[in-house]
Formats: C-alpha cells, sequence, structure tokens
C-alpha cells in the first residue's frame, strides 16, 4: 500500500463505521414497524385457516393445528348475507360491475378534462380547474342526501320508461347508480392527476399534430393518451383502491342483491345468529382486499413514479 | 405572384401589442428569415403565419388565398419545431406519414411517399426507429422529412438548429441550404442567429418590438442598415457605431470624430449619405464594419475613397483567420479586422485605414440613416 492510498483510505474508515451503526438503527426501527403492521395480516390469515374450535378455544398468535379451507369456502359460496346464504360471490361480481365502469369512465374523462385544462385553455380555465380541485375536499357524507334526490329523480325517469319504453336503459338500476356516483365523485382527483401529468406535455406535439390535419379527438387518442401509461395507472390503482374499497356509497345507494362487495362484508361480519365465526370472517375480509393487494403488488412501482412524475414536475 | 403575403398584420394579447403592422411578401422559391431579439415577435409572426395563433387585424395569402381563419392544417404549410416535435409514441416512418394519414392518403401512396422522402434525407435506415433512439441531427433530418413529405406551398422553420451543438448547426444549415436550391420550396425561417440568417436567407427581416426594421437581401441588410438597431445587431464582430459633428472645409460637410489626448479624425462624408442634407453642427453616427477597417497593407485597392489615422492598440484578438485589432475613437472602442499576420503591438500606435464605401452614416435622433 503506497502511502498515498493510506492517507486517501484514512479518513474514510471513520464515517463508514458510524453508517454502520445508523444502519442498524434505520433497519432495526425498519423492522420493528414492519411487524406491526404485518401481524394484523398474519393473524387474519392464521385465524382463517383454523377451524372454528380452535380459534374459540385458543390463543389467536397460536399457529393452526389443523390446517383447513373450509372458512375460505364457506365465505365465498355459503355465507350468510342477511337472509340469504350464498356467501359473497354474487357481491364480488356486483362490485366488479361496478367499479370497472366506474374506473374506466372517470378516468378516461380526468384525462379528457387535464388535455382541454393544459392544451385547449379558454378563459376562466384556472377557476374551472380550482373548483375540480374543491370537488377533492368535499366529504362523503356531505353529498349524500343532494345525491340521494338526484338519484330518485332518475329512478322516477327509469320507472316511466320502463312503462312507456318497457325498458329503463339503465336509470334507476343501483349499480349504475353508484357508477355514476363514483365516476363525478372521482373527477376532481382525476383531473388533477392528468392535468399536472399534461402541464409537462410538450405544447409543439400538439401543435405539430394540428398542422398535420388531427382533429381534438385524434390528438387526444393518437398522441396525448399513448403517452399518458405512467399517470394513467396511477389514475386507476387509485380509483380503483377507492372504489372498491368503498362502503357509504354502496351502503347508502344499493341495498340488497345490488350491493357491493363491501356492504355483504359487513353484513356476514354483523350476522347476529348463534356464534360469531371469527375464521369466516377474516376469510371473507381476505377476499374482499385481495383484489387491492393484487393491484398494488402488480402496478405498485409504477404508482410510487408516476406520482413522483406530478409532484415533482408539475 | 407571390406565394406569401402578410399585411398590416397586427397581433394583440390583451393590451399588449406583440405585432404592429407587419407587411412581407415573399416570391415563390424565395428564403425569409426572419430575425431579431428574443421577444421581437418573431416566433409569434411565425405562428401567425402557420395559424396556430390567431391575427387581430390584417390579412395573410398563401398562393394568393387568404388564409386567415383557416385551420393550420388546411394551408399548405408544414412546420418544423425547435424541439423537433417527433411524435414519441411512433416510429420515424409513421412520424412521417401521420400527416397523410390524417388526410385520408391511402396506404401505398403513403409508403411510397415517405420511401421517397427517406431517400432525399437518408434516413432509410432509421425509419423503424423510436425518436428516443435517434441523436439530435438524425431528428432534425426526421422533422424535415415528416415537413417534406407533405410538398407545401410554403415551409416554416421555428428556430430549428438551436438545440443542436456548435459543429452539426452549421452542418445542418448547409443541408437545409441545399435542400432549398435543390427542391426550389418556399421557406421561412425564425432565428436569432444573425449568421444563420445571413448565409441562408434569399430575404431577410429584422424585426425589433413587433415592428419590421427592414426587409432585404442579405447584402442590403449588412451593407446598407435602415437603421442603427439594423447595423448594430446583424454582423459579427458589431459594427463600429461612432458619434461625430458635421463641420465645414472648403464648403465641402466633414465629419469629425473628436479623440481624448489626440487631434480629431476628419473623415470626408460617405458615398452612401446624402451630403446636402448635413448641416454644420449636425450631430451624425459614423458606422463601420470591422472589416472596413484595416491597414495600409490590406485595405482593399478598389476603395475610391480611403481615410488615414494613427491611433493607440488597445487589446489584440487573434481569431485563427483573423486578427481583432481593438483601439479608441469618440470616446467608444473601434474594432478593425486585420489578416492574422498583421503586425501589431499592444500599446503601440498604429496606421487604421477607413474604407469610405462601406461607412454609413445614422442621424442619433431618428437613429434612421442618413
Amino acid at each position: 500500500m503506497s502511502a498515498a492510498d493510506a492517507l486517501s483510505a484514512g479518513p474514510q474508515r471513520e464515517p463508514a463505521r458510524h453508517s454502520n451503526v445508523t444502519r442498524v438503527v434505520i433497519y432495526g426501527l425498519l423492522i420493528v414497524f414492519a411487524i406491526i403492521y404485518l401481524l394484523p395480516l398474519v393473524v387474519m390469515v392464521m385465524t382463517s385457516l383454523k377451524p372454528l374450535d380452535e380459534v374459540t378455544g385458543g390463543n389467536m398468535f397460536y399457529l393452526p393445528q389443523h390446517l383447513t379451507l373450509e372458512p375460505w369456502t364457506k365465505a365465498w359460496g355459503t355465507a350468510c348475507v342477511g337472509l340469504t346464504c350464498a356467501g359473497l360471490k354474487g357481491y364480488v361480481w356486483n362490485s366488479v360491475k361496478m367499479v370497472v365502469p366506474a374506473v374506466l369512465i372517470s378516468t378516461l374523462l380526468g384525462a379528457l378534462n387535464g388535455y382541454v385544462l393544459t392544451k385547449w385553455r379558454f378563459p376562466g380555465h384556472k377557476l374551472v380547474f380550482g373548483m375540480m380541485l374543491f370537488a377533492c375536499f368535499i366529504p362523503f357524507q356531505s353529498v349524500l342526501i343532494p345525491m340521494a334526490t338526484i338519484l330518485g329523480k332518475l329512478g322516477a325517469i327509469g320507472q316511466s320508461l320502463e312503462n312507456t319504453v318497457g325498458s329503463s336503459l339503465g336509470f334507476g338500476n343501483p349499480t349504475v347508480n353508484l357508477v355514476l356516483v363514483h365516476v363525478v365523485y372521482g373527477l376532481g382527483f382525476t383531473t388533477l392527476f392528468f392535468r399536472n401529468y399534461y402541464e409537462t406535455f410538450p405544447n409543439e406535439l400538439v401543435r405539430a399534430a394540428q398542422i398535420d390535419g388531427a382533429s381534438f379527438f385524434q390528438i387526444f387518442r393518437r398522441i396525448l393518451l399513448p403517452n399518458s401509461m405512467p399517470i394513467f395507472i396511477v389514475t386507476v390503482i387509485y380509483q380503483f383502491t377507492n372504489i372498491w374499497n368503498d362502503f357509504l356509497f354502496g351502503s347508502t345507494f344499493a341495498a340488497g342483491d345490488s350491493a357491493p362487495m363491501t356492504v355483504a362484508l359487513y353484513n356476514i361480519v354483523n350476522t347476529s345468529t348463534g356464534v360469531v365465526e371469527y375464521n369466516t370472517n377474516m376469510a371473507a375480509a381476505m377476499i374482499a382486499a385481495a383484489p387491492t393487494l393484487v393491484v398494488y403488488v402488480l402496478a405498485g412501482r409504477y404508482f410510487v413514479s408516476g406520482l413522483m412524475a406530478g409532484a415533482v414536475k408539475g | 405572384m407571390s406565394t406569401l403575403e402578410i399585411r398590416s398584420l397586427r397581433k394583440k394579447f390583451g393590451s399588449l401589442e406583440i405585432l404592429k403592422g407587419i407587411d412581407i411578401s415573399l416570391e415563390q422559391g424565395g428564403f425569409l428569415v426572419l430575425v431579431g431579439p428574443s421577444g421581437c415577435g418573431k416566433s409569434t409572426l411565425l405562428n401567425t403565419i402557420a395559424g396556430l395563433e390567431s391575427i387581430t387585424s390584417g390579412e395573410i395569402r398563401i398562393g394568393g388565398q387568404i388564409v386567415n381563419n383557416l385551420h393550420p392544417s388546411k394551408r399548405d404549410i408544414a412546420m418544423v419545431f425547435q424541439s423537433y416535435a417527433l411524435y414519441p409514441n411512433m416510429s420515424v416512418a409513421q412520424n412521417v406519414a401521420f400527416g397523410m394519414e390524417m388526410r385520408g392518403v391511402p396506404k401505398p401512396e403513403r409508403d411510397k411517399a415517405v420511401a421517397a422522402v427517406a431517400k432525399t434525407l437518408q434516413i432509410e435506415h432509421l425509419m423503424d426507429r423510436r425518436p428516443s433512439q435517434l441523436s439530435g441531427g438524425q431528428r432534425q433530418r426526421v422533422a424535415m422529412g415528416r415537413a417534406l413529405v407533405r410538398q407545401p406551398q410554403v415551409f416554416l422553420f421555428d428556430e430549428p438548429l438551436s438545440n443542436l451543438d456548435a459543429k452539426l448547426r452549421v452542418d445542418m444549415r448547409i443541408e437545409i441550404k441545399r435542400l432549398h436550391q435543390q427542391t426550389g420550396t418556399t421557406i421561412v425561417y425564425v432565428t436569432h442567429d444573425q449568421i444563420e440568417a445571413m448565409t441562408l436567407a434569399t430575404k431577410i427581416a429584422v424585426l425589433k418590438d413587433g415592428e419590421l426594421q427592414q426587409v432585404g437581401s442579405p447584402y442590403e441588410i449588412y451593407n446598407s442598415p435602415n437603421n442603427l438597431f439594423v447595423a448594430d445587431f446583424m454582423g459579427s464582430p458589431a459594427m463600429n457605431l461612432l458619434e461625430g459633428k458635421i463641420a465645414r472645409a472648403n464648403g465641402l460637410p466633414q465629419i469629425v470624430l473628436d479623440r481624448h489626448n489626440h487631434a480629431p479624425i476628419v473623415l470626408p462624408v460617405p458615398a452612401s449619405a446624402d451630403a446636402a442634407k448635413l448641416s454644420d453642427g449636425h450631430k451624425v453616427i459614423f458606422g463601420i464594419r470591422p472589416e472596413a477597417v484595416n491597414d495600409e497593407e490590406s485595405i482593399d485597392r478598389g476603395a475610391k475613397s480611403i481615410a488615414r489615422f494613427d491611433a493607440k492598440v488597445e487589446i489584440i484578438e487573434p481569431a485563427g483567420a483573423d486578427t481583432y485589432v481593438v483601439t479608441r475613437a469618440a470616446g467608444k472602442e473601434l474594432t478593425a479586422r486585420m489578416r492574422a499576420e498583421t503586425p501589431v503591438c499592444v500599446g503601440q500606435n498604429h496606421t487604421f485605414v477607413f474604407n469610405l464605401d462601406k461607412a454609413v452614416l445614422f442621424d442619433p435622433q431618428t437613429t434612421r440613416r442618413i
């Protein structure tokens, strides 16, 4: 080792030792918090795999003695929701029918809003955007009654259509109602996401497309949308999680057989006859949470990078 | 008939007037360069020709047809943007063909046109790549290809070379010039680089604060600038502009340039100026390009009117091909452009010679040429 190497190695050693200590502290804390966060999930999974007597008889931290999938099949197929005992499966389908159109419509409308608010500015565009932003701060509860009034009117239209044309054309259908509610409520957020993303989208591309003869919608579809993948994924995840997990609108505007899965889960857990079947309840809750979990695992990477792109540049 | 004709064009943003009555016309096959400092309105003018910005009043004609209210795609123009504006989600071939696709040109015809343009610009090997996989110069070519494929009446270039490095810029400049000579297209070109303006243009329009200062051939703009702004803006190093006074001797007006601690330089009035307009005591600004200031050996032999004076050399700037020698006159720096081997030393006196054939006079009040 030459003198120069010794000199340059000397001062580096001290910070290296220092950073080792810090690293232990940081990772130690991270592990502790990870355990705290994971514990409920672990307990849920374990409980859902135990037979009922093990749940009522034992400690919830004990590992299952006899592994069983029976609570899962029961939650899916035969658990009682109110008076009917057909499990969650029908309600999960209800949720899917509501979530998919609601997410797609609100995301596409948000993209369209963002496009207009950044590339086709009109006098007062700032005011419009400010009001759209304001929609993000309105609490769910405060719109319940006005929304109920509107949905009631739509239901009346559906009824009269039923009588005259023979079909309600979706007016008054609980699933359609929920899609409408979630689209309206989600529009503020999706507009915010897309506007911030398109703010940094080069105007010259839009101008070039105009000179090339592309129309308003052609520019949107051919130029902007294909270049919006990161923010599109962010918005879809955000909207999917919110709408899938929503309970308040679901329980207010869709009752009985057309209720979304969250409402059914609540009814399973709250069924007050006999023993509380914790294992079935836990399995039902896992089923309800699974889709959002899967979405985060698959697309979480895009979520973080997309959010940062909007946050830093916007 | 001119291909492009602009008459008393005005553009206002609110109460702010960006373009204050522009009149330009450009003949078929002409190369018009709009040049001026940033914020002078040259890009706005180009955008109004393209139809990307509306106009407040006036008239724009392309090929005889008034296009004031026509959509950009209906004006028979094509544009090359500063950032190239290539669609990042499409291949080079799709980029070039996009305009035709939008106009509903059938696919075989599109492919043929794209192939022809690719051959002209030598970008055939790039056709399947995405813009992000191209270098700056290649993107520039593709952007030009997208414009060429339209075969429009007028090409619009918005500072197309400003994102390239110095060497590539010179190469592309030559390329654009060659393209213009080969195809005989009509081009409007915006730049703030006056060398680009001089080398490319058949016609230069100098703008300042939304007003046309002068329109003319590069030779006219360079040698007979209309006013002080044009004189100062065009040319590098800039024209020497020295304050002087008119004094009569033997009945003839002469220009006197005062010097600190030295005898004043007395010059005959250059031929470009109208001597009849000059009265005794009239203040003038004497303008002369650095290359028209030289020494005894290198001054243009054909010059009809020259004037000599001795002055102390302050700074020497060797620039390879030339050497810039800076001295002082009338309270200002005076730059002379001499041959590289000129024997000069800082601090020594040197005999400078003005070629007065190339000199111009300005009125300091109106800033216009006399």
